[in-house]
């Protein structure tokens, strides 16, 4: 422990002396935790369409001869994207051929009346038209599915509109009240009305006629019974499929807690495997490694001071990085002690893997070479969710992934940052599993390698 | 210090056939041959860097101070800092006063506070030598020490060895210069190729040459050593 110390000491002077890296060291987390930060706090941006509404003010649609009220389409599609009002159709294709809009969206101006006519003898086709420009194809994806969803919006809204209106004519029908058609009000008896008047006519009437006039209020009772139940089924029309979402498993933080899991993992796991895979190749580019392992500090010892270096700098780093995130979104801090756990036992699983990495090469460039060339796939495979691939293909990305710290340090500060979700125990034992066997790798590595 | 018997192999070749040798307190043995001959390597193993694959070693435990041919320090340290942290290593009660002995010794007390890597190679080979002599060893080994050196320079690192030998320090150094050899080293081990050509002092050596390569006797030491190692088949 006692050349360990002085390293240690040495290898800060060294950092203190390379201002890049204290640089890059400081200034990429800061930068990784705002840029999250700004993406989790603002949400998602609402796409540019330009809009232009053809359709002559105060035209509505029409059922059973009876007006709807407004169904403010202009306000419903304005609320889920930025609409950009246009006057004609040469402005809205301007917009969107210059990228200004993403899309234009065009009401023409018969679209109520082929709504209306969908009620007739004669339907037709309402239609609206949408000008997109595909310029490439995640922006053609995106700009599909926003008029996807928002035309089964409107289709499911006029549809519930159309639903509430036959709902209230079955009412009418069934239990009676006043209809306002024509410019006047009429009174409709209603079915439950004329069964009650018939039942009380009943006893006064000829035997001979009773049969026939109980068949009467049988009929006006069973056609109730039945309009009583036709009355939910239109409701349903409107959204037949209704979604009943159950966590089965797999319960998970919020999304902005995941997030920030993610950007403090990705800096945990830049900044100690780069540094101790560094600092170790460093001892060899100075040739100093053989001086040091002549008897003043143990090949252990020395692949433990690098480990304690990057557990030491990424903790400080990754605890400024969570207390940045404080600025967007509000952090438990009773969860402070469970924060130290994982990042120290992930620090040390990551600064074992990037010794093993810094003892397999010679040279400093070489090995922050291999270190990004390993951490970015390890961390994009690490993100991939079960469903999004084939499960055999899941299976080995999750088999593949178990082998990296990575996913572990992930699932180890989600743990930490948030009580929903899996409990941190299995992802630290996981970590120590790796460190354990990422340490040894190491010194094997430094004694096989490691020649003068 | 004594090594006997020592072979080394790297995959199927041989650096080392055999190769024995056995110093007094005091002496100076130049280790010298051409490239690939095995002095890197011999001076390893007695270093306590290398394992031999067979024979034995036997050197003054924990007084074997080693220079290694590429300079051994952290060029982003300055020079007292490379001092003062291989003499904490090393344990010493009092490292400062260590790397003051040095920083005196080297004469590079004025650049103390200087970055390594801003110094001349000759200077990081003085620093190298000095890193190497704060255990104050028994035995000091230098692997082509005097290699980016000036001739001031040179001088200057030889009469430091020199005295160190004189107090009654070994010093076993390697190199490829013919005459520094023979005007600093008290007994010379010829290696090439792995094998121990020749072990005694110089003058035995330049009667050697004379005798198997006679044609080249008349000419300088080096061209007449040249001849002689092929001679020898090598």
């Amino acid at each position: 422990m006692h050349g360990v110390r002085w390293l240690l000491l040495k290898d800060l002077q060294i950092l203190r002396r390379s201002p890049l890296q204290a640089v890059l060291l400081v200034v990429y987390p800061i930068l990784i935790a705002v840029l999250v930060g700004f993406a989790i706090s603002r949400g998602p941006e609402d796409p540019r369409v330009a809009f232009l509404n053809e359709v002559p003010a105060g035209t509505r649609i029409t059922v059973g001869g009876e007006k709807l009220p407004q169904a403010n389409v202009k306000g419903r599609i304005c609320q889920r994207v930025e609409c950009i009002f246009v006057s004609d159709r040469k402005e809205a294709e301007d917009k969107v051929k210059s990228g200004d809009a993403l899309a234009a969206l065009i009401l023409p101006a018969n679209l109520v009346n082929k709504i209306n006519s969908l009620s007739t003898l004669t339907p037709g086709v309402p239609e609206v038209e949408v000008l997109v420009n595909e310029e490439n194809a995640v922006k053609a994806e995106l700009v599909d599915d926003r008029i996807t969803t928002l035309l089964a919006q409107a289709n499911l809204a006029i549809a519930r509109r159309i639903g509430s209106e036959g709902g209230r004519y079955l009412d009418l029908i069934v239990n009676g009240g006043e209809f306002k058609a024509l410019g006047g009000t009429f009174h409709i008896l209603g079915l439950r009305t004329s069964a009650q008047i018939l039942g009380a006519v009943l006893p006064t009437l000829p035997k001979d006629l009773r049969p026939s006039l109980e068949q009467v209020i049988k009929f006006a009772s069973q056609a109730r019974d039945n309009l009583d139940v036709a009355k939910p089924l239109i409701d349903r029309l409107a959204q037949p499929i209704a979604v009943d979402k159950v966590v089965v498993g797999g319960e998970s933080p919020p999304l902005e807690i995941f997030a920030i899991a993610v950007a403090a993992t990705f800096t945990l796991a830049f900044v100690v495997v780069l540094l101790v895979a560094g600092s170790l190749a460093l001892e060899r580019e100075e040739n100093a490694f053989p001086r040091l392992t002549r008897g003043l500090v143990s090949t252990s010892g020395l692949v433990g001071e690098k480990i304690l270096l990057g557990i030491a700098i990424g903790l400080v780093v990754t605890l400024l990085m969570l207390i940045g995130m404080q600025f967007f979104v509000p952090l438990e801090m009773g969860r402070f002690g469970l924060w130290l756990a994982a990042i120290l036992v992930a620090g040390a699983a990551l600064g074992a893997a990037g010794a093993a990495l810094g003892a397999a090469a010679r040279e400093v460039r070489a090995v922050s070479l291999l270190a990004f060339m390993l951490i970015l796939p390890v961390a994009f495979l690490s993100l991939v969710p079960s469903g999004a691939v084939s499960p055999a293909v899941f299976d080995a990305i999750r088999y593949f992934t178990a082998l990296f710290p990575f996913k572990p340090a992930l699932q180890a500060i989600t743990a930490a940052l948030d009580e929903t979700g899996p409990g941190i125990g299995a992802p630290l034992l996981h970590l120590a599993v790796l460190f354990l066997a990422y340490a040894a790798i190491a010194r094997l590595a430094l004694r096989r390698f490691a020649t003068v | 210090m004594r090594a006997s018997g020592i072979v080394k192999r790297f995959g199927s070749r041989e650096a080392l056939r055999s190769v024995s040798l056995e110093t007094e307190a005091g002496e100076r043995v130049a280790i010298i041959g051409p490239n690939g001959a095995g002095k890197t390597t011999l001076l390893s193993i007695l270093a306590g860097i290398s394992r031999a694959d067979e024979g034995e070693v036997d050197s003054p435990n924990g007084e074997v101070g080693w220079v290694p041919q590429q300079a051994a320090l952290y060029r982003r340290l300055t020079v007292e800092e490379n001092l003062l942290l291989f003499a904490r290593l090393e344990g010493h009660k009092d490292p400062r006063a260590s790397a003051e002995e040095m920083l005196e010794l080297t004469g590079l007390g004025e650049r103390r506070g200087e970055i390594v890597a801003r110094l001349s190679g000759g200077n990081q080979q003085r620093i190298n030598i000095a890193i190497g002599l704060l255990s104050r060893p028994a035995v000091l080994l230098l692997d082509e020490p005097s290699v980016g050196l000036d001739p001031r320079q040179r001088s200057r690192l030889w009469e430091f060895v020199s005295s160190l030998a004189d107090r009654g320090a070994t010093v076993i150094f390697s190199t490829h210069d013919i005459q520094e050899a023979e005007r600093y080293g008290g007994r010379l081990l010829v290696l090439a190729d792995g094998e121990a050509l020749f072990d005694g002092p110089p003058e035995e050596l330049r009667e050697a040459v004379r005798r198997e390569a006679p044609e080249a006797a008349d000419r300088d030491f080096e061209t007449a050593f040249v001849a002689y190692l092929h001679h020898r088949g090598h």
